[in-house]
């Protein structure tokens, strides 16, 4: 065997909506295993079948701890491993019993009862952003503010701390910055969340997320805050960078933007394609697993204690579609894992896609010639945040 | 061919209705999955086939 190369996990891209460079050739062939920044190897998974057999076999865990990515400059672990109510640091049993009552309040058809509401909200702020006029910074004008209010009115969060939400959960997903910080964030938000969840459950009522998880399930105090605290942080940044990013794909293919144009109503399967497509060339290292026992991926043997980090870059497995490097709107829905897959698939997925799908539509049907007021390759882009994207995506039209 | 979804693994993440959606729907209690039309004609078997494929916990199933 040779020796583990170093993770090129912080290598500069060549292109901000290309992989990282060289990441696609030190993943390719298999399982390949790396050493990350601190200093914890983990074997890359990039294979479709590989990414898809790992996420769902109960084999490998999902519990935090010594892994090999890390969120803070001084190396901390932002998480206690065994903090109560982390939905996505739990197997089994135990994570079901989180998981399920959760699935209530995300079904597909409760996410289209909200659809009317993402559509205002849309239209209120490309209202505000058409009046002030060009140019725009589209993150601050629709990106931003659209999951945050969304997730903050699912959670039933009220209007008057919702700004605070919203800066609150910024500051919690930064990368940068140290436990002490995440911490202080973290408590600043149970602060405010505390009476609102007392009241709902002296009220009983369940028409909303904190509603429901206060009034229909067993979860202790602790477990709730700490579940409305992750909703609100993973509904918040995800959506936003990827609404911004697809905007930035479209800019840079003009063809496939003519594609949506033509056909808005095909917004559900474009979204699903840009999903696909858009994760996938983010590359880099993915989500994170252990196994428990010794399993074969690819070929390969992972022994029980291996971490495995998996590449999302596997949504540009020829395995999964022909083409599969290449963006096709065209295409059909296929089964990609930018929402992750097996028992911790991604619970928001079906808001997401409700939010991507009538944004990107209402955006480009308002705005027809919306175009980049500078190059995309010319726009800031963090690298500060867990999730990739545009800090700022001005425009014109 | 008959439908079946295997509850006990469900994490009701509706896929399975984004598939087909004239065969599944989630339940009001929980979200789960629930299979419709247990044994649907061939022009929805596109769809099942789909759902056996993505849904995420692989608890969908088609006995041909
Ligand atoms: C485009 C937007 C989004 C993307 C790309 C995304 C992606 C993902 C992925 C890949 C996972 C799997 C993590 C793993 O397997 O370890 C995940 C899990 C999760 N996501 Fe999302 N997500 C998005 C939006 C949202 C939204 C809007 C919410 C909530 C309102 C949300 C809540 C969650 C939660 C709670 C989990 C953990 C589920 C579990 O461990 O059982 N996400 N997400
Ligand atoms: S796709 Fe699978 S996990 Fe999701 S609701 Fe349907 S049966 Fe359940």
């Amino acid at each position: 065997m040779t020796e583990a190369a170093v993770c090129p996990v912080h290598h500069e891209r060549d292109h901000p909506l290309h992989p990282p460079a060289g990441f696609a050739e030190a993943v390719a062939g298999g399982p390949v295993k790396m050493i990350w920044p601190n200093g914890v190897e983990a074997w890359m998974v990039s294979s479709y079948a590989g990414v898809r057999q790992v996420l769902s076999d109960s084999r490998f865990s999902t519990r935090k701890g010594g892994q090999p990515e890390m969120r803070t400059d001084d190396g901390d672990e932002v998480l206690d491993p065994d903090q109560p109510g982390n939905i996505n640091g739990i197997d089994g049993a135990e994570h079901m019993r989180l998981r399920r009552p959760l699935s209530r309040g995300f079904m597909v058809k409760r996410m289209n009862e909200l659809r009317p509401r993402i559509q205002q909200i849309v239209d209120e702020h490309l209202d505000v952003m058409e009046a002030e006029g060009a140019p725009a910074d589209l993150v601050a004008s629709l990106c931003l503010p659209l999951p945050s209010l969304v997730i903050a009115e699912l959670l039933g969060v009220p209007p008057e701390h919702q700004e605070l939400f919203q800066v609150t959960a910024g500051d919690l997903f930064g990368k940068n910055g140290s436990k002490d910080e995440y911490l202080a964030h973290a408590t600043k938000l149970a602060e405010v969340l505390t009476p609102i969840v007392e009241e709902k459950r002296a009220a009983g009522t369940n028409d909303d997320m904190i509603g429901l998880m206060a009034n229909d399930t067993d979860f202790s105090m602790e477990e709730l805050i700490f579940l409305c605290i992750g909703l609100l942080a993973a509904g918040h940044e995800t959506t936003s960078n990827f609404l911004g990013l697809f905007t930035l794909h479209l800019f840079e293919k003009p063809d496939q933007l003519e594609v949506l144009r033509r056909d808005p109503s095909r917004a559900d399967v474009v979204v699903e394609e840009l999903m696909r497509y858009t994760v996938g060339s983010l590359g880099g290292p993915g989500l994170t697993r252990r196994a428990t026992e010794d399993v074969e991926v690819d070929g390969v043997l992972i022994k029980a204690g291996d971490w495995v980090s998996l590449s999302l870059m596997a949504n540009l497995d020829e395995a999964l579609c022909p083409g599969a490097e290449q963006l096709d709107l065209e295409r059909d829905a296929v089964s990609h894992l930018g929402f992750g897959f097996g028992p911790h698939q991604c619970l928001g997925a079906n808001l997401a896609r409700a939010e991507l799908q009538i944004g990107l539509r209402t955006l480009f049907e308002r705005f027809p010639n919306l175009r980049p007021a500078v190059p995309v390759t010319e726009m800031s882009y963090r690298n500060d945040m867990i999730t990739y994207g545009a800090a700022e995506i001005p425009v014109v039209w | 061919m008959t439908v079946r979804i295997n509850q006990t693994g469900c994490i009701g993440s509706g896929q399975c209705v984004l598939a087909a959606p004239d065969v599944f729907d989630q339940s009001d209690d929980d979200g789960h999955g629930i299979v419709l039309v247990a044994e649907p004609s061939a022009e929805l078997l596109p769809g099942v086939r789909d759902a056996v494929d993505r849904c995420p916990a692989q608890v969908v199933t088609l006995e041909e």
